[in-house]
């Protein structure tokens, strides 16, 4: 089931499958399609890995250093209100 | 989850437009994080990120009189925030073209089909993973950039990244879609070749 027109066409709605915007009988050909490729599977489920794994690492990311606030505040003059946080 | 709602905004316009600095201090500690993260992803270092954030809330402080509300606060603030970041870049890097629309970089197709998802968390988000995965969105054109970094790991949604790059709803799902597919691709080589290791370990 390598038909590779069929496979790069598909390729093109992949990315709003994965956002769940794609048009019901789009998804529908999809799925159809991915449950007898296993090429266009591997790839649907690498692009939501690799989606999942940016979401993950910026998760993971601290807020704003005290230091660049505190120049932040200074420079906009507002130093008199950096107490509350 | 993101720690910052963009969507659920408090503050005053009347008071931010009358100058009340109160006001503002507050608006800029609850936009800070996103627009600091946002410039150091796109320039890739922290002082370039830090004259974003600076001069994005010096002219917020300058313009807040002429916001007309016709979007939302945070979508205003992103605009000025990625006009000051692509300057930035523009100034870096001067041959880059910065056209924000119309990009056709040429194929997506992917080139070699490795299913890497069964690799172990630990090692998809290491610290040697996680400075690739920010290298790699960095060596995508901006507009594929942006598009990325706002829709996925800002999670802002496709109508507000519209409005702040000032593109269409379907350019945008275009780029996305480009960028994702981009960014699989380089994920499939790096992850792809720890795969082999692992398997040659094992062996
Ligand atoms: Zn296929």
């Amino acid at each position: 089931m390598h038909d590779k027109f069929v496979c790069d066409e598909l390729l093109k709605h992949i990315s709003e499958y994965v956002d769940g915007t794609l048009r019901e009988d789009l998804c529908v050909q999809l799925e159809e399609h991915i449950h007898s490729c296993h090429n266009c599977e591997i790839v649907l489920n690498t692009l939501k890995k690799t989606i999942d794994l940016y979401q993950g690492t910026s998760d993971m990311e601290r807020s704003l250093p005290d230091d660049v606030r505190s120049r932040l505040f200074a420079r906009l003059d507002l130093d008199d209100f950096i107490e509350k946080s | 989850m993101s720690e910052i709602q963009t969507n659920k905004e408090t503050f005053s316009i009347e008071a931010l437009q009358a100058g009340d600095r109160a006001e503002f201090a507050r608006m800029m500690d609850h936009f800070s994080t996103p627009i600091y993260r946002l410039g150091l992803k796109i320039l890739g270092n922290e002082q370039d990120a830090e004259d974003i954030l600076q001069e994005t809330f010096i002219k917020a402080y300058r313009s807040i009189e002429n916001f007309e509300g016709r979007s939302a606060l945070s979508t205003w603030l992103y605009r000025i925030a990625t006009n000051e970041a692509l300057m930035l870049l523009r100034k870096r890097k001067p041959a880059l073209d910065l056209v924000l629309e119309d990009d056709d970089e040429g194929d997506i197709e992917p080139h070699e089909i490795v299913d890497w998802c069964c690799l172990p968390e630990e090692e998809m988000l290491s610290t040697e993973s996680r400075i690739f995965l920010e290298k790699a969105v960095q060596e995508l054109s901006p507009s594929l950039q942006l598009v990325f970094l706002m829709r996925d790991v800002e999670r802002l949604s496709i109508k507000e990244t519209a409005q702040i790059l000032e593109i269409s709803e379907s350019a945008v799902k275009v780029s996305l879609m480009r960028a994702r597919l981009r960014l699989r691709e380089e994920l499939n080589h790096y992850f792809g070749v720890k795969l082999d290791i692992r398997k040659v370990r094992n062996a």
